[in-house]
């Protein structure tokens, strides 16, 4: 992490840290929890990026992973609240447990997916990571018991020991710290063996299995990280909104995530970060003033793979760096 | 002598064309054993079959003894089977020496390893710079292939394929495309490296094969048509037939 964008991942932590504090101490408390909304789906996309940036997965089914994050959250907290039992287990409201199970989850679900989809490439990948999510978008939808198509409100915020995580700003800081994690650990991965791996599965799937390691395992591996730490998002942002339906896996989810890990700067660490400021920001502010803010989406969107592959970061700090 | 490789009986048929027809051939240490054809004799698919990328029909390829014809091609390499392209399947974006780890670290272990840095791990960068040095690269060890010469990538597919401290090198068209230089450079890799280990080399060049190769196998329609010392395939009156005499 050398060069201009050591600087710009810099600033950009500098400002997740500063910025949601000053909102907070002028008392703006919208902005505190759009700032959490801004972190949460940086989470979802920083995980997809490990698959589609760094491992040139380009799955299209990523909002199961969150999806299963947010119902995890919801179930366990509607069975806590009501003192009922999910299939005869008690469950939590703790969101350390919470998270564990959803992460746990997501990646037995990954696991099943990406051992069926990564048999297959290019189109035919997206096409069945899409298929997969879909199908457990329709299984949501059809359960009645958790709300089906109208969703399942999460009453009270889950808990986290010692915090009160209704204060917005608490909130926040959890959501950040849970980001920086990941961040950290993506960085971790990238630099280890596996990461070098990875890489070059992406990059030369020849040379790796010439080498002596086969690809698919790599690749099935990164491809449960990656929804893990999307489940992970997930969690967080049924808590943020008090609220899971359906929509959370939506291929709407699906692809806005894969919209931010673009815009932001594919196979980049921080362009997942600098991508979710840009979209929600967009979507706040442009929304605000016209509901056809999408179409402005589209237009920049378009502009950045016509004329900046690399995205945000790639547009402020040039050509990536790979050693 | 010891024998490296041993194909037996190896056949391989796209519907009615007979692309390998009962090929057999072995390898033995401190040899370089080439194969060559005309364009179309098969070279390919039997490298490929060698290599694991096509399943044949039929035969067995053992090395060093042990049967590895059901392998994949990663558990091929694994096994010790080093190999380089006709066309070269470097990642272009990464340096030599990021090319050359990628071989380095299959050999050192599992690849699971999320942790440790490889940039810090100094037994993968001595081995790295071990085999970089082997083939007189290591003063661009860290410039993109992007910006590397021709000859240059094929020393570092060598250097890839040395990494794995295989017991053979599979080596398909190393020259192609190398000028008078490149040739005359790759050829003086490739004897210096033929004690430490066995080459099966596929190779257009008649000048380096000559010079270099302690046996000859000439492959004509899927099969071997002749096989020995080079003076003996020179004066072969079949292989000037089907395969010198059109050069």
């Amino acid at each position: 992490m050398r060069g201009r964008e050591g600087w710009i991942n810099g600033a950009l932590a500098a400002a997740l840290l500063i910025v949601p504090l000053a909102l907070h101490l002028a008392g703006e408390v919208y902005y505190v929890n759009l700032a959490s909304r801004v972190v949460i789906v940086a989470l979802a996309a920083v995980g997809l990026n490990l698959a589609l940036g760094y491992g040139g997965m380009v799955s299209f089914g990523h909002a199961a992973f969150f999806g299963i994050g947010g119902y995890v959250a919801g179930i366990s907290a509607h069975h806590a609240i009501l003192g009922t039992s999910f299939l005869g287990l008690s469950t939590t409201t703790e969101m350390p447990l919470i998270w564990l199970i959803s992460v746990l989850l997501a990646g037995v679900v990954a696991l099943a997916i990406g051992a069926i989809s990564l048999r297959t490439k290019g189109v035919y990948f997206i096409m069945i990571t899409l298929a997969f999510a879909q199908m457990l978008y329709y299984f949501a939808i059809s359960f009645p018991a958790y709300g089906g198509e109208d969703g399942l409100p999460i009453y009270v915020r889950n808990t986290f020991p010692g915090l009160n995580t209704f204060d917005p700003i608490t909130f926040y800081g959890i959501c950040v710290v849970a980001l920086f994690a990941c961040l950290f650990l993506t960085a971790r991965i990238m630099g280890s063996r596996f990461g070098a791996a990875l890489d070059m599965a992406h990059l030369s799937e020849t040379r790796l299995a010439t080498a002596g390691i086969a690809p698919f395992n790599i690749r099935l591996t990164a491809f449960v990280i990656s929804a893990m730490m999307t489940a992970l998002a997930g969690a967080l942002f049924a808590d943020l909104n008090g609220f899971v339906s359906p929509s959370m896996m939506s291929w709407h989810r699906s692809g806005e995530i894969m919209v931010i890990v673009i815009l932001g700067g594919v196979g980049r660490l921080w362009g997942p970060v600098a991508g979710a400021i840009a979209f929600v920001l967009l979507e706040t502010f442009l929304g605000g003033l016209t509901e056809r803010w999408g179409l402005f989406l589209g237009l920049i969107l378009l502009g950045t793979v016509l004329f900046a592959r690399g995205g945000i970061m790639g547009l402020i700090a040039g050509k990536a760096r790979h050693d | 002598m010891t024998e490296v490789l041993r194909i037996t009986g190896l056949a391989k048929s796209f519907g009615a064309l007979k692309a390998t027809d009962d090929v057999s051939l072995t390898l033995n240490a401190g040899e370089i054993h080439a194969l060559i054809g005309p364009n179309g004799a098969g070279k390919s698919t039997l490298i490929g079959q060698i290599a694991g990328w096509i399943v044949p029909d039929a035969g067995t390829i053992t090395l060093e003894g042990a049967d590895i014809t059901g392998l994949s091609v990663a558990a091929r390499a694994k096994a010790g089977l080093g190999r380089t392209f006709q066309v070269s399947t470097l990642a272009m974006d990464r340096t030599a020496r990021q090319n050359v780890r990628i071989a380095a670290q299959a050999r050192a272990g599992s690849s699971f390893r999320f942790w440790g840095q490889v940039a810090q791990d100094q037994g993968l960068r001595d081995a790295v710079d071990q085999v970089l040095g082997d083939v007189q690269m290591l003063d661009q060890a860290d410039t993109p292939i992007a910006e590397l010469s021709h000859g240059a990538r094929r020393r570092v597919e060598v250097a890839c394929a040395l990494a794995l401290e295989p017991k053979l090198l599979l080596l398909d068209e190393p020259m192609a495309g190398l000028g008078q230089d490149g040739t005359q450079e790759m050829t003086a890799l490739l004897a210096r490296l033929k004690s430490r280990i066995p080459i099966l080399l596929v190779e257009h060049d008649m000048d380096a094969v000559f010079a270099l190769a302690g046996r000859i196998s000439v492959l004509v329609n899927g099969a071997v048509i002749a096989s020995g010392p080079p003076d003996v395939i020179r004066t072969d009156p079949a292989v000037r037939t089907a395969y010198l005499g059109e050069d």
